[in-house]
């Protein structure tokens, strides 16, 4: 359904001798599914963004192709338009606008006719269930109410792909889970969704293939689950009680352990074959030293340990 | 439900014939869809109307009263004459240029982008507003045409309507300035300053408050190259009722070409700029 190759962005920034260039996206080959939620994780600066607008018409790619939905991004973005939706992170309803209005106006955007366009946006409103308020202006609505009506904006068309920017930011658990729903609505009935999130847990439990991209590259893709197998081995967590840098210096160097990562001051976290076998070594590794042991934990590998392992930095930094 | 309602439920994807899916008439008609939008959200906050119009009330009623015996004019009708076309353009062109401001808001607020993974008209999207900017300010100028007839302005209608006309290129021209002043800087705290630097001595120079026929020889040839003094002058004349005056088709000439190279100025940078 989306499928690129070498999509690559240079931005200019600055004039005369202090310009300067960012290759802010620098070849990235996707390959998305029919009637696939696919996630597209990456830290601030990453590329995420940029290659988000570029998929969907609003920036103009320096080289490569993509071929969403069967048309060519480069050679007709219009029928791009028409084929694809984009949510933005913050939306775009306006404030004095109502629901219903904003509906009509965004199929009559994509060059539906007027009549048609009132039909599509009951149907719309019934779908996302805004019915009950699709008559009073957006500034009155709930941030997950207002969310699901950047949803129904973008699908008002019934593109085959929507792009989804942070869908569910700033939203409280009970509306998230709500978008969820949504969005596996719109998988159900055939649509592509490509979503990029911040939230691991997310992309875990929502998005059936995801890829990660870091400095304006893909550097892991495949579904949560083989990502985590990647990593093989078991994570274990040491809680040190701020005595981290001398446990870390205790601990450097051993063969048993394949990663080691200082998480805050507060412990370790440990990448090993296998956990049962690592957490005496650990133990005795420790002990002796005045370190004070605040407890120990033995996890499967999360998508924070693939995100850590593939970029080298947490999400959350 | 009629037969004819289920087929459209089944095949909603087929677009009604009338839609033109390009060319002039799409142009058209998106420029009307953003248009109407536009003027629907200015209904919707009222305020807005008012903000505009504080200040020429306020000069119309405090100000031009002193005009009569300060120009020496003969009638308080005369006095009006000169000096609401002048209001008139002063509030065309202070509103036209402060347009630029509501879209950097726009731009911000991500309501152009939602317009932008459309398929309607760049052009439209820029053109539609200014156009409903500009009827907002034209509804304020009939406004203050209407006040000021109590006060002794009298105005036949026909030179009114053109009057009117110039009045509308000047501000689709001051709001394309304003649109493309603000893609280039893009900072709203920026926009401000430079509004104001440009538009006192343009409004000035355009012989607003007085007219420049009192000015000094070095000040009337600055004011020459001024184009908003040559649309003042003729807008003056059509409320004298001087159709035929020849500042009428100088200003209507001026203003015509000057309106149109600024609009697709703004056009091309806001093409360019945000794709």
């Amino acid at each position: 359904m989306i499928e690129t190759k070498g999509l690559r962005k240079t931005f200019h920034i600055g004039k005369g001798r202090k310009a300067a260039t960012v290759d802010a996206v620098r070849g990235v080959d996707l390959k998305v599914g029919d009637a696939e939620i696919f996630g597209f994780l990456g830290p601030n600066g990453a590329g995420k963004t940029t290659t988000l607008r570029m998929l969907t018409t609003l920036l103009e790619p320096d080289g490569g192709d993509a071929v969403i939905a069967g048309a060519d991004l480069r050679r007709d973005p219009a029928r791009v338009r028409q084929l694809s939706g984009y949510v933005a992170q913050g939306g775009g309803t306006v404030d004095d606008a109502t629901a219903r209005e904003e509906l009509v106006l965004q199929a009559r955007m994509y060059g539906i006719g007027k009549d048609e366009a009132e039909r599509r946006a009951t149907r719309a409103l019934d779908a996302f269930q805004l019915t009950d308020f699709a008559d009073r202006r957006c500034r009155t609505y709930s941030g997950g109410q207002r969310r699901r009506v950047d949803i129904a904006l973008g699908v008002i068309h019934e593109p085959k792909v929507l792009f989804l920017d942070e869908p569910t930011v700033g939203l409280d658990p009970q509306s998230r889970a709500r978008m969820w729903d949504e969005v596996r609505r719109l998988r159900s009935e055939g649509m592509t969704v490509f979503i990029t999130t911040h939230y691991l847990d997310e992309a875990d439990a929502l998005c059936d293939r995801l890829a990660i991209i870091d400095n304006g590259e893909i550097v892991a893709e495949g579904t949560p689950d083989d990502l985590k197998r990647e990593i093989a081995g078991d994570v274990v967590t040491v809680d040190v009680n701020g005595s981290t840098p001398q446990a870390a210096e205790l601990l450097t160097g051993r063969a048993f352990i394949r990663k080691l990562e200082v998480e805050t001051d507060k412990g370790l976290r440990l990448y090993v074959d296998d956990g049962a076998l690592a957490i005496p070594q650990i133990m005795r590794a420790l002990d002796g030293s005045d370190i004070e042991f605040g407890g120990i934990g033995l996890n499967r590998p999360s998508l924070d340990d693939v995100f850590l392992t593939k970029t080298g930095r947490s999400l959350r930094d | 439900m009629t037969a004819t309602a289920e087929l459209a439920d089944i095949v909603p994807a087929r677009r009604s014939s009338t839609i033109p899916r390009q060319g002039p008439l799409k142009f058209i008609r998106d420029t009307w869809l953003v248009f109407q939008r536009q003027n629907l959200l200015v209904v919707r906050t009222p305020i807005r109307l008012v903000i505009g119009f504080a200040q020429p009330i306020s000069y119309l009623l405090l100000f031009a009263p002193l005009l009569k015996s300060a120009l020496g004019a003969s009638t308080y009708a005369e006095a009006y004459r000169i000096y609401v076309p002048g209001l008139l353009v002063i509030l065309v062109l202070l509103g036209g240029f402060f347009t630029g401001f509501g879209l950097l808001y726009e731009l911000q607020t991500g309501v152009i982008e939602r317009s932008r993974v459309t398929s309607i008209s760049r052009i439209a999207l820029l053109l539609g507003r200014a156009l409903s900017e500009v009827a907002t300010l034209m509804v304020q100028a009939v406004i203050i045409t209407l006040i000021a007839i109590p006060f002794g302005l009298t105005v036949s209608i026909g030179p009114l309507l053109l009057a009117y006309a110039l009045l509308i290129l000047m501000g689709i021209m001051a709001a394309s300035v304003s649109y493309a002043v603000a893609l280039l800087i893009k900072s709203p705290a920026a926009l401000g300053p430079i509004i104001n630097v440009v538009s006192q001595p343009l409004a000035l120079l355009s012989g607003v408050l007085l007219p420049l026929a009192l000015a000094p020889h070095w000040l009337l040839s600055i004011a020459k190259w001024n184009p908003f003094y040559w649309a003042t002058n003729g807008t003056r004349a059509l409320f004298t009722g001087n159709i035929g005056d020849n500042s009428v088709w100088e200003g209507a000439i001026i203003m015509a070409v000057l309106a149109t190279l600024c609009v697709f100025w703004a056009a091309r940078l806001f093409a360019r700029r945000v794709r």
